[in-house]
């Protein structure tokens, strides 16, 4: 998959994060799922998605980012908050240290604020490429933070879910992140904020538990892997193979567990109608127009 | 406190002897009247919950449950929840709330279930509805570690103001087990993660995770202190008395292991604590009582 044709030794990520996703150092991909050998550029020109089979490369955060946001309007927040080390475990300040270099952000998720067509949002996205995208005290630092300065500035956050779970090297101080986002969730719902969740390839464990699934809307994209518990640790407890297509983003949508399936060729204009739709504000401008556009053309019925 | 290790430590938390929650509950309240159900789905065994009464205050009690036979086993799921489990200790939570009552649960858990149907009927979801809800509760929230800590599945039940453990009570991200099969690729150095992993009730409260730690092998500990003359005298009549009936426990006696037959005295301290706990809290607001738990994650 994508992520294991990351660019290396850049860190340049705010210097451009706007920019198109780019080129990764090897020209081509293999899509693992059909096996296809890709020019990388007509799988990024098309949302990282395989041309040949149709399915979803992870996205990095940048890539993400620009997949949403209006051009230039993501600011980033809390870079470089000082790294713990809980239980002194061996090698893994110098692990996180190789994966800033190697991935070019600074933690398992990025935060800030974005505009997306229009609206304003907090947003976090998370990074697979980075340790998995376990949540450590970094990450819940970081979501906290957001989601703390969200509820001040009255915004709607935003997160992009993709994560292996709690990160074992911090050891009890992951778990605690799943308390600590969950708490600073409830506050910005207190105060009638919109939360939107975003569950992408995969969504398991302690993120799961905690933030992913505490969305007042919650999407998922196609065929992602969303569970608690990893397939390999239900199929050794209960001693038998699981089902095709089980806590895949569809099997959460027939269970009641998300509320929408989103394509990412129309993931912008979801995440905009809901937030406009949950309490969001548009520009006035912006606005206006849309009144002068408004018409039999513009009406539109997502069904399915 | 004794000097084991942490490994030591875990197979004591796992011990099939060790008191269970309803052992603790009638051991610690006046009375318990259990009550039944999420009304969504069914009643969940592994966790038993209801109102109960300590010196004449209403509380609502909750804890994980395990069984002692393969029978109250099967019907306790080992003291792993599903999602039914925890949707009906939020539902008891949000009454306590609702009619001022103080909350304690007890932990002692491997962790949330990890079957096909808890995945189905969202287990990840129901968890962190319990973090969510329970960061707000308006009513005090004491939690109790007295066995097995694991992961998630212990969590959902203590985001409380305060958090307790027993001295060989574990809490842990997962399974010594786990944890080397995922870091080490070898699950078999267990012993060692344990170590590693910080688990014991002295690391935790050196990391801050839990407010107090109550020893288990009172009875020895209080000999240390001094007795009187016929305290001595009443202690070693006991002994004898002991020695001459329980030949074949004296082994069990000596390993000072927690039992359901030795913990009196650890339930009387434990009354002891929660009396004082409910008596600080008491004098405390909801919204004092709802901004020092946010407060106590929110350092972490």
């Amino acid at each position: 998959m994508g992520e294991k044709n990351k660019r290396t030794g850049q860190n340049d990520y705010m210097a451009d994060a706007f920019a198109e996703p780019q080129v990764p150092d090897g020209l081509f991909w293999k899509c693992e799922k059909c096996g296809e050998i890709i020019y990388s550029e007509d799988i990024v020109a098309n949302y990282h998605i395989c041309p040949n089979c149709q399915s979803y490369f992870r996205v990095p955060p940048r890539a993400r980012i620009s997949m949403v946001a209006d051009k230039g309007s993501f600011t980033e927040w809390d870079t470089g908050l000082p790294v713990s080390d809980p239980l002194r475990f061996p090698g893994y300040l110098e692990k996180l240290e190789r994966m800033r270099e190697i991935t070019g952000v600074d933690e398992a998720v990025v935060t800030g604020f974005v505009r997306i067509d229009g609206m304003p949002a907090a947003m976090g996205v998370m990074a697979s490429s980075f340790m998995m995208g376990s949540m450590g005290e970094i990450v819940g630092e970081k979501l906290t933070r957001m989601i703390e300065r969200a509820t001040r500035e009255r915004l709607p956050v935003v997160i992009f879910c993709c994560s292996g779970g709690a990160r074992m090297q911090e050891g009890i101080v992951s778990l605690m992140q799943m308390a600590k986002t969950a708490g600073a969730l409830k506050r910005h719902s207190d105060a009638g904020l919109y939360y939107l969740s975003v569950l992408t390839d995969p969504t398991t464990g302690g993120v799961v538990a905690s933030f992913a699934m505490l969305g007042d809307t919650i999407l998922a994209e196609p065929g992602a892997l969303i569970g608690f518990a990893g397939p390999r640790v239900i199929e050794q407890t209960i001693g038998q193979k699981l089902p095709d297509g089980f806590q895949r983003a569809e099997f959460l949508l027939e269970h009641g567990f998300v509320d929408k399936i989103v394509r990412r060729d129309r993931l912008r204009k979801t995440l905009s109608f809901l937030i406009e739709a949950n309490g969001g504000v548009k520009p006035q401008e912006m606005y206006t127009t849309r009144q002068h556009n408004s018409g039999a053309a513009q009406k539109a019925v997502e069904i399915d | 406190m004794e000097d084991l290790t942490a490994w030591e430590r875990v197979k004591r938390a796992r011990g099939g002897e060790r008191p269970t929650s309803i052992d603790y509950i009638s051991g610690i309240f006046d009375r318990f009247m259990e009550l039944h159900g999420d009304r969504a789905c069914r009643d969940d065994g592994a966790i038993v919950g209801g109102i109960a009464q300590i010196d004449g205050i209403m509380v609502t009690v909750i804890g994980e449950q395990k069984g002692r036979t393969m029978k109250q086993n099967l019907k306790r799921n080992f003291g792993m929840p599903n999602p039914e489990g925890y949707r009906k200790a939020l539902r008891l939570m949000k009454q306590a709330e609702k009619f001022g009552r103080p909350i304690v649960c007890f932990v002692d858990t491997p962790g949330a279930f990890c079957g096909m149907e808890a995945e189905e009927r969202g287990q990840g979801e129901a968890i962190a509805r319990n973090l969510y809800e329970m960061s707000a509760l308006k009513v005090p929230v004491l939690s109790i570690l007295i066995g097995e800590g694991g992961s998630g599945g212990a969590l959902a039940l203590a985001v409380a103001n305060e958090v307790w453990m027993l001295e060989n009570a574990t809490y842990s991200i997962l399974s010594p087990e786990g944890f080397a099969s995922i870091l080490w690729k070898d699950g078999k150095r267990a012993d060692e993660a344990a170590e590693v992993m910080k688990i014991t009730a002295g690391d935790l409260k050196n990391l801050c995770m839990v407010e107090r730690v109550f020893a288990e092998n009172i009875e020895r500990e209080e000999s240390e202190i001094s007795l009187t003359d016929e305290e001595t005298e009443a202690a070693a009549q006991l002994e004898e008395y002991k020695s001459d009936t329980e030949q074949e426990n004296t082994e069990q006696e000596r390993s000072s292991v927690l039992t359901r037959d030795n913990m009196q005295l650890l339930a009387d301290e434990l009354r002891a604590g929660i009396l004082e706990f409910l008596r600080i809290y008491h004098g405390k607001t909801p919204t004092q009582i709802v901004e020092e738990r946010y407060q106590r994650f929110r350092k972490f």
